[in-house]
């Protein structure tokens, strides 16, 4: 799957949860899900769960741990789609 | 110093009606919201008929944000969330998106169980080893908080935001712990109600307890029979009701409207002793309640003119009459209604829901019939005079409602409302 392919599902994925909508328009693998999109930490356990059903992958807990950004997200992504 | 509480707004989803002019509407003119469950059928129920609302995903979309709706499943909480929500409103309050929350702005909003089927969703993940697929919404759906949480979150309350539980009375024990604080100065405001959730999962145990109804699955509409000598067992219920408690002076000096006045009341328990047991009042109970409430409010039992009672439409509700007719020791018995024959018992929401239909009897001048009681009960017959269980809904002025609700626990609560 091409890098963009995969930050534009990405951005879908995340989109219901963004309390911050500005940080969308500049959606970019340096994108803060915390801290640029607002995205509740609750919240963030469930677009995990999102980016599993899409992608059919299973996210550890230690991968999650470092999923700060949505270049992180990309990089967990590519890595599990490429090992299964 | 006491402050006097006022009711300034209110709130109602009721098995008949949704909204307060719905409502007022369909208990004048004695609308059931009783109906067939297939799924009761279906799961094999003696008692195949319920009360449940009936909220359109339209109406849900006003009050729940896309992202809230994600995985929604509980649906005390939709009921919870439109009641207060309308409530709120309804006072004329706003919704603030401020950084700083109202501290003068409170919620006491009680239910019995909370978000069943989405505890049973979370129980089938968890047991199927997938626990990590719960989300992060089964917490705040399940605990019993989840609905003043929420409440308290969409309104931005910064007073005491809790939630009590006490079976059947829970609604109307709301209203008076909402009524303290206020009356101790602790809050100016105090948003207060219960809801309860429908479903197999909560009606249950009630129908395998053989208490409610089994012979009137082909007619809804009728088996809900409060004080009636055919009264067959209760028919469960479901939905939630909301009133806006005000200090009565912010009241006034924000030129709210008033729906009446809150005089004050009482709660006890009769201990499950002296004839009381986890699912039987204590009758002496009951008569101490109702007379601290009197006390309490300063009225003496011949101001009352209407009795909503708690009269579930079990073979009990004679006993319930024998115990108001021994605590008002009044030659002149009061008139007394169960808004049960219309919305079945709505469990933990039934006291709230059923404090709304007291306050708009005062608010709107009427007493509403009781409906399916064509038979009255010889032993309430021997007890007060039949034109004070009135069948059609009278147009009449009330000055005074007694409020009554009593739960499995063995536990009570009265409220006494008053014309402003």
């Amino acid at each position: 799957m091409k890098e963009k392919e995969i930050l534009d599902s990405l951005k879908k994925i995340v989109s219901p949860y963004v309390q911050r909508k500005e940080g969308l328009e500049n959606f970019n693998e340096k994108t803060d899900f915390i801290k640029d999109l607002e995205v509740n930490s609750a919240n963030l356990v469930d677009v995990i769960l999102d980016v599993e059903d899409e992608f059919d992958i299973e996210i550890d807990n230690d991968s999650m741990s470092g999923m700060l950004t949505v270049g992180d997200a990309k990089n967990i992504i590519e890595r599990k789609l490429a090992s299964a | 110093m006491k402050k006097r509480v006022v009711i300034t707004g209110m709130g109602v989803v009721a098995p008949n009606a949704i909204g307060l002019a719905n409502f007022e509407d369909a208990i004048r003119k004695g609308k059931s919201g009783i109906r067939f469950e297939e799924e009761l059928e279906r799961l094999k129920f003696s008692c195949q008929i319920a009360g449940k609302p009936q909220v359109s995903e339209e109406k849900i979309a006003e009050y729940f944000t896309p992202l809230q709706l994600r995985g929604l499943n509980s649906s005390g909480i939709v009921y919870g969330v439109i009641a207060g929500t309308d409530a709120w409103r309804d006072a004329g309050l706003k919704i603030e998106e401020t950084e700083q929350p109202d501290w003068d702005s409170g919620i006491i909003f009680g239910t019995g169980i909370l978000g069943v089927d989405k505890f049973r969703e979370a129980i089938h993940l968890i047991d199927a080893g997938k626990t990590r697929r719960l989300g992060s919404t089964s917490v705040m759906q399940t605990m019993a908080s989840g609905i003043s949480a929420y409440l308290g979150g969409i309104l931005g309350c910064g007073n005491q935001v809790t939630t009590n539980s006490s079976a059947c009375t829970t609604g109307t024990e709301a209203l008076l712990m909402g009524f303290e604080r206020i009356a101790s100065g602790k809050a100016k405001r105090m948003l207060v109600g219960s809801c309860s959730d429908h479903g197999p999962y909560v009606w249950g145990g009630f129908d395998a307890m053989r208490i409610l109804p089994s012979k009137y699955n082909e007619k809804p509409a009728e088996a809900s029979r409060p004080m009636s000598s055919s009264a067959a067992g209760f028919v469960p219920g479901s939905g939630a009701g909301a009133l806006m408690l005000e200090d009565y002076e912010t009241a006034q000096a924000r030129g709210a409207k008033i729906y009446c006045e809150v005089l004050g009341g009482a709660t006890n328990s009769g201990g499950q002793r002296g004839g009381g047991s986890m699912t039987a009042a204590n009758s002496e109970a009951v008569i101490k309640c109702i007379k601290d409430a009197i006390q309490f409010s300063g009225i003496s039992a011949e101001e009352i003119d209407v009795i909503n009672g708690h009269l579930t439409a079990t073979t009990r509700d004679a006993l319930e009459i024998e115990n108001w007719k021994k605590a008002l020791k009044n030659d002149d018995f009061p008139y007394i209604n169960s808004l049960k024959g219309m919305t079945g018992h709505c469990l933990a929401a039934s006291g709230s829901i059923e404090c709304v239909a007291s306050v708009l009897q005062i608010a709107k001048k009427f007493i509403f019939g009781n409906t399916n009681c064509e038979d009255l009960n010889p032993e309430i017959s021997a007890l007060i005079s039949e034109e004070k269980v009135p069948r059609k809904t009278l147009e009449k002025p009330v000055n005074i409602l007694v409020k009554a609700s009593f739960g499995f626990g063995d536990v009570n609560a009265v409220a006494i409302f008053k014309k402003i």
